[in-house]
């Protein structure tokens, strides 16, 4: 019984850290952009990478994601869509942007 | 002592107190998995699309003119605090608490899903007071194929919400419902996910680029 209560406890404070973790990130995210503007590459990169940082907080905090032997085949359909995420996106961001430049189409 | 609980699936596991819904679960959410990847992709197309609209603005309203990030904000929050209130649903589901407490978070769940959706369609209507509709351009067609895409899943999210809390009081806690419940969080927490692409790329994304 008491064992039960310890185990609850302690998924809660997961779900918590994680809730605070992102809470922290989105805060930051949304700081930044008021304190300096959107207008920099610099901004933005850090913006990106405070996204991807609250990504890998909920995957492992709400969605348990991990490395744990268990979840491997989870983890790795992730990574498979991400492979496939990225050669979509790359790819059309790389035939697009070409595209528009032999067409002149930044000119407008 | 340490002895690591088992995890046989994405999201929570129910553990061997809900053993027989435990098993069942197991394949099905896998599966579900699968077609939330797949959903993923969808939505990354979107995302490869708008990356490639953001200049084509035809001359039409761009980001600046149209993107309200104090209501952005407001929904990243109540979107993710919907996200740990679900999380808590699980929780008293896997600890045995009683089903009224399941249904009360389902309920508060239910009620941040809906603040969420109606500030997006506020928004929506604001651009669309400033001449931002998506046959303006380009840059506005990805914007509304891919926001209220999201908003849709959101929607489809909340009818499921009120589906279980159904489901859950007339049928109980049958092993059946409690696959679905489990399969409903993770779409829940799937949901929460796509939102930081869409502030990362779409809303600040746009406001830097666009």
């Amino acid at each position: 019984m008491d064992n039960r209560t310890e185990m609850h406890r302690r998924e809660r404070r997961r779900y918590v850290i994680g809730y605070g973790g992102s809470l922290l990130l989105t805060l930051l995210m949304f700081g930044v952009t008021y304190q300096y503007g959107i207008e920099t590459v610099g901004v933005y990169l850090t913006i990106g990478l405070l996204g991807l940082a609250q990504l890998i907080v909920q995957l492992v905090y709400f969605l348990h994601i991990d490395r744990r032997r268990s979840s491997r085949e989870d983890l790795d359909l992730i990574l498979f869509s991400t492979l496939v995420l990225l050669i979509i996106i790359l790819g059309t961001i790389w035939i697009l942007g070409n595209l528009s430049i032999r067409m002149h189409m930044h000119m407008m | 002592m340490k002895r690591a609980p088992t995890h046989s699936y994405p999201g929570i596991n129910l553990g061997h107190r809900h053993a027989s819904a435990d098993k069942a679960a197991e394949v099905v959410t896998f599966g579900f998995w699968v077609f939330l990847m797949s959903d993923l992709v969808y939505f990354g197309l979107m995302f490869a699309i708008y990356i490639t609209m953001i200049d084509a603005q035809a001359g039409g309203p761009g980001p600046h003119d149209l993107f309200d990030l104090k209501s952005v904000f407001a929904q990243t929050l109540i979107l993710l605090t919907s996200s740990l209130t679900v999380g808590l649903a699980m929780l008293a589901l896997k600890y045995n608490q009683p089903r009224a407490r399941i249904v009360l978070w389902f309920g508060v769940t239910l009620l941040l899903g809906l603040s969420f959706l109606a500030l997006e369609i506020r928004d929506f209507m604001a651009m669309a007071e400033k001449g931002g509709i998506p046959q303006r351009s380009g840059f506005l067609s990805a914007f509304f194929g891919l926001v209220p895409l999201h908003g849709l899943h959101v929607a489809a999210g909340c009818l499921w919400l009120i589906v279980m809390g159904i489901q859950l009081r007339v049928m109980g806690m049958t092993d059946l419902v409690i696959s679905r419940v489990v399969r409903l969080a993770l779409f829940w927490h799937f949901l929460d996910l796509i939102w930081i692409g869409i502030i990362t790329i779409v809303y600040f994304g746009g406001l830097t680029y666009g």
